[in-house]
């Protein structure tokens, strides 16, 4: 066990591009920490930096108390696991399991009794003498954890471990590796584009953009308080509603015309506001007490069981905005709505540079 | 290359150097000394050689046994390379279609690639002889009387069919593989466009197997320039006197039996600045048909 | 649809006709003797004399030394398929591991120098390879043989194109494994390849088996000869003379074809596959 430290990590490829552009993050001991972005955004990279599978421009990775910058990615006590399991497809699953100890040196007993034990909590113990072709993916992906805790190393490393899987395992396996991380209590660097992964799994997320850090933080505070359009709509699904708005006098206008009114609190020209789908209410007539009040047309309801999406649009065209509502609710397309949000759950960003303003 | 890759001061040119220092000794110093010598002439006693310029080259491409040489090789390779290709392609679209037996047809059609070109060669001589060979009796009942070493025609025309029988298999090998690889969809929705099978075939199958075409027309352009030697040299039967001879065969001749070291170097010069060339277009093509899957 | 399948199999059958004839018609006149050849030609049908002529061909020294037998040409020509086919694998195999797997100054010049080879078949570099070879004193010995023979590009071509498409995550899995780079090639990569070296064995041992030119030059000893080099003879003394042994010159024949045949049709699949995957 050990904490990671990065301290202003840069990773500039040939070619002048940088896909990591200076990130510090400070992992505690036994900590799941989430790396969450869309392609590109230099998650892998940084993990990979953290694997030693990529050099380090500059800045300083930290694993304990050293300094691993130069250090071979044998020699970090850190163990992995891939996308594509990256299992040794001419072994068996106990020689994948055990080619990193017999590597080390360890001792046969010892091997036997670690391969053993990972077999037993993984519940792979009947398929220790096949080879990976003969498995089903939900097994080949136990098999690649179970190198991992073979290792009983300072920290794991996951590379998008679940993306291979069909949505059903992916559920039963995110819930698994929640499990088997809580019981170890081993440091967990996750790399994932799933938001819903993300949210899940971790005890902090951090969402990547560009190779910045967009934000850190439990997932639950990076849902309430998004630090900028981009963690807005990139955390949250469907994603938060994102409407430009304009001062009006003493309220807010939206840029495509009318439908919206509510208090302009902050003392700008303009701004995004931002509105989750579950925090707009149908109402019959249009409200006036606090908060923000829209009126909309219904295009598409889209019902997915446990609740309904509708999507509608403002009366004189212009921006689209998703609402939730309950799956027994009513709606047809063309159909007026009047919607209201309560003060807290609307959020304020500005207008050019996308920051959250409070 | 890789992403990853290991660092080691020592190692990769350890792994390399066997391989180098063979390509050095084997290939590079005697290419360069075939370059070098076809500028020189050398003294047929021995005694050291003279800078004579391009005058090899110019006495190679001027004389009038190149020429025939030159023409014979160029018409052989059209020959081969066409005729081969051709029963190649027809069997492989025969063989892809059938349902039953295709795997014996692909056995059978596909086996003669073992056989050595001087062997092919040596079954040529006895299917063509004079006294015993079937062949020649076959067309005698036309009224041709084949005579193989002696008949310029005659010994051409052996040589093409011996030829052409060695290359069937490479060609049939990778035009079928080529039409597996068109996938079944392309196909089905080819038999829903168009009813007509042989405008099918001509629309859609053969447009998707050009690039394997192409790719064969070179490997069987070189083919006939260079691997017919064993077939060429057992079919002259090591007299060749006023028989066909290929281009290759000639810098043999000129090189190893008359001793015409500058001419026989010259040869070879020219004889890789087509290989050169045949292998930049084979490249490009390969690149193409990269893209193309 | 039925009818033009008849038509499918009409000219298939054909073709295999034109294809398989001339070696069974080798083979059938393999074995009848010399003088029943001689009088009415090729033989269509198998004749007594098989025992007799093959064992004549195999254990009767012939030639014009008469110091070299069927049997010797042989084993001759085991030794060069073999001896060409797994230097071959070996050297390319390293070379194709270090261009694919180091990071080192200078390796795409190597890369380049190798693949010159493409550009520079034997046939075109005869003289000079012979004397260089010969001034090297390796004139008829089997290392004069094999070793000129093994550089040229094509296996390590092949063996580049399989590394390159071996998935990175192996080699990243292995390094955090704690796999250097001989582990990583033995404990990984060769087992990974072993299917890729059947096929490149099959087809490289059917070229050395079936070299030519390059023996013609280089033995001259008869007890180097392989049965492909020894065609010369077999034309010479056999087919040349006064009443052509052709019963005995196509058994020796069929000795040369039946090996690289035999291996061909027997691991057809690898072959097909190692034949398409190495010229692409």
């Amino acid at each position: 066990m050990a904490t990671i430290t990065l301290d202003t990590v840069r990773k500039v490829y040939a070619g002048n591009v940088e896909a990591v552009k200076g990130v510090s993050i400070d992992i505690a001991d036994g900590e799941f920490i989430v790396l969450v972005g869309p392609s590109g955004c230099g998650k892998s990279t940084l993990l990979r930096m953290v694997a030693g599978l990529e050099d380090i421009t500059t800045g300083e990775v930290k694993i304990g108390d050293r300094m691993v910058n130069n250090v071979d990615p044998a020699d970090r006590d850190i163990a992995m696991v891939f996308q594509n399991y990256a299992l040794y497809p001419h072994m068996t699953v106990y020689n994948n399991l055990a080619y990193g100890l017999k590597n080390r040196g360890m001792a046969k007993d010892e091997i036997d009794r670690r391969v053993k034990e990972a077999a037993r909590i993984l519940e792979i113990g009947e398929y220790l003498d096949r080879k990976p072709r003969a498995l089903s993916g939900g097994q080949r992906q136990r098999v690649a954890m179970g190198r991992a805790i073979v290792r009983e190393p300072a920290a794991f490393l996951f590379d998008e471990p679940l993306s291979n899987l069909d949505a059903k395992l992916r559920v039963q396996m995110r819930v698994e590796i929640k499990r088997l991380q809580q019981s170890l209590g081993t440091t967990s660097v996750y790399v994932t584009h799933d938001q819903l992964e993300a949210m899940t799994l971790a005890d902090r997320l951090v969402v990547l953009n560009g190779g910045n850090i967009e934000q850190i933080g439990a997932p639950i505070d990076v849902y309430d308080k998004p630090a900028s359009t981009f963690v807005a709509s990139f955390i949250g699904s469907p994603a938060m509603n994102l409407l430009n708005v304009k001062t009006n006098g003493s309220g807010l206008a939206l840029e495509a015309g009318e439908g919206l009114s509510g208090a302009n609190t902050m003392g700008r020209d303009s701004y995004i506001v931002g509105i989750r789908p579950e925090h707009l209410e149908v109402v019959d007539s249009p409200p006036s007490d606090d908060g923000i009040a829209l009126e909309v047309n219904v295009d598409v309801l889209e019902p997915v069981g446990a609740e309904s999406y509708v999507y509608a649009s403002f009366p004189n065209g212009g921006q689209e905005i998703v609402i939730r509502v309950s799956s027994h609710a009513h709606h047809e397309p063309g159909e007026k709505m009047y919607l209201k949000a309560a003060a807290e759950n609307v959020h304020f960003f500005d207008a050019d540079t996308g920051r959250r303003v409070d | 290359m890789k992403k990853v890759q290991f660092q080691s001061r020592w190692l990769p040119y350890l792994l390399l150097l066997p391989q180098l220092a063979i390509v050095t000794i084997f290939f590079l110093w005697p290419a360069a000394e075939a370059v070098r010598s076809s500028f020189y002439l050398e003294d047929p006693f021995g005694f050291g050689s003279t800078f004579v310029g391009l005058d090899n080259f110019t006495d190679t491409v001027t004389s009038t046994d190149y020429g025939r040489v030159a023409r014979f090789t160029a018409v052989f390779t059209f020959f081969v390379t066409f005729l081969s290709l051709g029963i190649a392609l027809l069997l492989a679209v025969k063989a892809d279609k059938v349902l039953r037996g295709a795997s014996s047809y692909k056995t059978l059609l596909m086996w003669v690639y073992a056989v050595a070109p001087p062997v092919a060669g040596l079954i040529g001589v006895l299917l063509f002889d004079q006294h015993v060979g079937p062949i020649v009796d076959f067309f005698a009942m036309f009224g041709w009387k084949m005579q193989i070493g002696v008949d310029y025609f005659d010994t051409s025309f052996a040589m093409i069919v011996t030829s052409v029988w060695k290359q069937i298999p490479v060609n049939f090998i990778f035009f079928l593989s080529g039409l597996q690889g068109i996938s079944k969809s392309v196909q089905e929705a080819a038999s829903i466009d168009c009813r007509s099978g042989l405008r099918r075939f001509w629309t859609v199958t053969f447009p998707l197997l050009a690039p394997t075409g192409f790719f064969l027309l070179i490997i069987n352009i070189t083919y006939a320039f260079f691997d017919t030697f064993g077939i060429v040299d057992v079919i002259v039967k090591n007299e060749p006197g006023n028989n066909p001879v290929t281009l290759v065969y000639k810098v043999y001749l000129d090189g190893f039996r008359g001793n015409d070291l500058g001419g026989s170097s010259a040869q070879s010069v020219i004889l890789m600045a087509m290989v050169f060339i045949l292998t930049i277009i084979q490249f490009r093509l390969i690149e193409r048909r990269v893209h193309y899957t | 649809m039925k009818k033009i399948q008849i038509w499918d199999h009409v000219i298939l059958l054909a073709g295999v006709f034109f294809m398989v004839t001339p070696v069974v018609l080798t083979l059938m006149t393999s074995t009848h003797d010399a003088i029943t050849v001689y009088k009415e030609g090729v033989q269509f049908l198998p004749g007594g004399k098989f025992l007799e002529n093959y064992e004549t061909v195999l254990f009767q020294a012939g030639g014009f030394t008469k110091e070299v037998d069927g049997f010797v040409m042989l084993k001759n020509s085991m030794i060069l398929g073999f001896g060409f086919a797994i230097g071959k694998i070996i050297i390319s195999m390293l070379a194709a591991y270090a261009i694919v797997y180091f990071r080192f100054p200078m390796a795409s010049l190597c890369f380049w120098v190798i693949f010159a080879t493409l550009l520079l078949p034997l046939e075109v570099r005869i003289l000079p390879s012979y004397e260089i070879v010969q001034s090297l004193g390796m004139v008829n010995t089997y290392s004069g043989l094999i070793v000129p023979l093994i550089a040229s590009a094509t296996g390590t071509f092949f063996f580049r194109q399989f590394f390159m498409s071996v998935p990175e995550e192996l080699l990243e899995a292995a390094r955090i494994d704690g796999a250097g780079p001989w582990k990583f090639f033995k404990d990984i990569l060769v087992p990974l390849s072993q299917t890729m070296i059947a096929a490149i064995f099959i087809i490289m041992f059917v070229y050395g088996w079936n070299q030519y030119l390059w023996p013609t030059l280089i033995t001259t000893d008869e007890s180097l000869f392989t049965l492909v080099r020894g065609i010369k003879q077999i034309l010479q003394v056999w087919v040349g003379a006064q009443i052509p042994a052709f019963n005995e010159a196509m058994a020796l024949a069929i000795l040369a074809i039946v090996p690289p045949v035999l291996i061909v049709v027997v691991f057809q699949s690898w072959f097909v596959k190692g034949l398409v995957e190495s010229d692409k």
